[in-house]
């Protein structure tokens, strides 16, 4: 077996930032005094005339993205998400949201593979948060590829983003080559006995369950939801009608995250059995990541489990 | 100051005090009180100092103003008005559900908005990213907003102060707009923020004091936040809250509250005899 390389999709975030720098002149980078750990201080280093960090003060950081974004400026507000979307929720509804202004929330160190920091930093929310707002677009991307992918494609699209990256290394499953499409969900495996939909790290975990579940004659469709919103309803739909049960998995919690939004679609749309997999409306705590994806069952395991469960609720 | 150019400026204001009595009396709700505390400034701004154009509100060199004490929109959209970016009668339709002037300020929806506000606290965030990205692009347009002397408790404000002043940006400059006054009492007897000029020292900006209701005071004051010495400036502007409508001056209750028909009609009485004088000075002078 081939070894598997493994990048964080911050990293893929700072390479994207790093390609916007050269191409884009318009693009600022703002970060709160964490920008070593989001990563941003690779664009610092490049680009130091059109990198402002605000220090610990998240709110004002995202007024001052809505200022930038208001004189054409495309500006990127770096945290890591318990503080972007959690902190500065009300400024990001308010002066970002509302007036729909052009500001790209780069939010890292998401959810429960924060690890060792624990509960406090371990943000299982964001999803719900941000999904709440009108007219937000939420990206959750799958690998340190598509991760770069998506942050440039965001510097093209003129409205507010929400961008959801991770701390821990992750294997890297896209080629160099990949093209993100901005709101398509992706079939990654074909298979009509059950329906993952998949986002973030937990993609991975759904391609390695998917192989489990072909073990044991099950196929399943495995597709990745890197734009959570709007949902690729089409997709959702149809995987959902062609495999007649469905199972969602992602590094959040279960209510009002991409379980909660694909549940919505198909109950009004195509009302199908769904099994969320997902952290279980509870608090993280400290751990090294890997272990606590496991202790909160967010991995391959879970899935196939999962899988099973659905597959008898059709 | 000159002295045409004041008179012609206490005129403004005093229709921009109509507006708000009409907005708020049509709207049946809003906030007159903080509205008429600003319209002397909101005068000196829009029909002195700030260098906007009507017929191109998005204009890349304007001036730029962000009203951080959204709630008192009134006034605003009464300056607006007055200047020319939509017609007057709109006023009457304020906080209509078919209007463009919604309750708090909504850049998407009103002409010559140039900040969504409402939240208090955020405003001043977005006009230091105003000011910051003047001096970006080496634009030479200077970025005004109104804060409320009850607004400043909101932490917000002080995370804004310190980057302004970290990043040197001269190019902005805010009004506290000192009425004294917030929804549940004195500004004292609810969590004071004084001593509010030391505060902004602290911060590094340069502080102006003035009385917000005198056009030489005002005149002087902004003039002075012209100068460019790296800092930013803060004019702390002593207001009456309710100033112009004998009834709502001083008085908290008319913080958030509409007049009724006979209020109203004193109001507006009261502001059309002060107009009338202050024509017949100008007439004479």
């Amino acid at each position: 077996m081939a070894d598997i390389i493994t990048k964080a999709t911050r990293i893929g975030y700072a390479e994207g930032l790093l390609y916007l720098g050269e191409t884009d002149e318009k693009v600022v980078v703002l970060d709160a005094d964490l920008a070593g750990a989001t990563q941003t201080a690779k664009f610092k280093q490049k680009h130091p005339d059109r990198f402002f960090d605000c220090g610990i003060a998240e709110q004002n950081m995202i007024g001052i993205a809505s200022g930038l974004s208001l004189s054409g400026f495309t500006v990127f507000a770096s945290s890591f998400a318990m503080f972007a979307s959690g902190r500065a929720f009300e400024q990001i509804r308010n002066s970002v949201g509302y007036p729909h202004l052009n500001v790209k929330i780069g939010a890292t160190h998401a959810g429960i593979s924060v690890g060792e920091d624990g509960a406090s930093h371990q943000c299982n929310e964001d999803i719900a948060l941000m999904r709440s707002i009108p007219g937000m677009t939420i990206i959750n991307p799958a690998d340190a590829v598509e991760a770069k992918a998506a942050t440039i494609a965001a510097a093209k699209y003129d409205g507010p983003v929400y961008m959801r990256f991770g701390r821990l290394a992750v294997p890297v499953i896209f080629d160099r080559d990949y093209k993100f499409e901005w709101g398509k969900a992706q079939v990654l495996t074909e298979g009509n006995d059950v329906a993952i939909m998949a986002t973030g790290l937990m993609v991975n975990e759904a391609l390695m369950a998917a192989e489990q579940l072909k073990n044991d004659g099950i196929s399943a469709r495995v597709i990745n939801i890197h734009t959570i919103k709007p949902l690729d309803e089409e997709c959702v739909i149809n995987a959902a009608r062609d495999c007649g049960c469905v199972v969602t998995a992602e590094e959040h919690n279960v209510i009002g995250g991409l379980g909660g939004a694909v549940c919505e679609t198909l109950s009004e749309n195509c009302p199908t059995p769904v099994v969320r997999v997902g952290v279980d409306d509870e608090f993280g705590r400290s751990g090294p990541a890997v272990e606590l994806l496991h202790l909160y069952g967010l991995d391959a395991a879970h899935i196939v489990e999962a899988s099973k469960k659905a597959i008898t609720l059709k | 100051m000159d002295k045409k150019l004041k008179r012609e400026l206490e005129m403004q204001a005093i229709r921009i005090r109509m507006d708000v009595i009409k907005g708020t009396f049509n709207a049946k709700s809003g906030h007159p009180g903080g509205s008429l505390s600003i319209s002397d400034i909101m005068a000196y701004l829009y029909f002195h100092k700030m260098n906007v154009d009507p017929q191109n509100p998005d204009w890349e060199d304007r001036d730029r103003f962000v009203l951080s004490k959204g709630h008192t929109a009134p006034a605003l959209y009464g300056a607006l008005a007055l200047k020319g970016f939509f017609p007057e009668s709109e006023i009457e339709r304020l906080r209509k559900p078919t209007s463009y002037l919604q309750g708090h300020p909504s850049l998407r929806l009103t002409p010559g908005v140039d900040m969504s506000t409402g939240s208090l606290g955020q405003g001043i965030s977005a006009a230091v990213g105003m000011a910051l990205a003047a001096k970006l692009k080496n634009k030479d347009y200077q970025v005004y907003t109104i804060l409320g002397d009850g607004e400043i408790q909101e932490g917000q404000v002080w995370e804004a102060a310190m980057f302004a002043a970290a990043k040197k940006l001269d190019n902005l400059v805010a009004v506290v707009d000192n009425n004294n006054l917030q929804i549940d009492g004195t500004i004292e007897e609810v969590n004071s923020p004084y001593p509010i000029d030391k505060k902004f020292e602290a911060f590094g900006w340069n502080v102006i004091n003035c009385d917000g209701h005198d056009f030489d005071e005002i005149d002087a004051a902004f003039t002075f936040a012209d100068k460019k010495n790296g800092k930013p400036s803060v004019i702390i502007a002593k207001t009456v809250k309710g100033k112009g409508v004998s009834y709502m001056e001083y008085a908290v209750e008319w913080h958030g509250k509409a007049p009724q028909q006979e209020e109203y009609d004193e109001a507006m009485n009261e502001l059309q005899d002060r107009l009338t004088e202050l024509e017949t000075l100008a007439a004479q002078e």
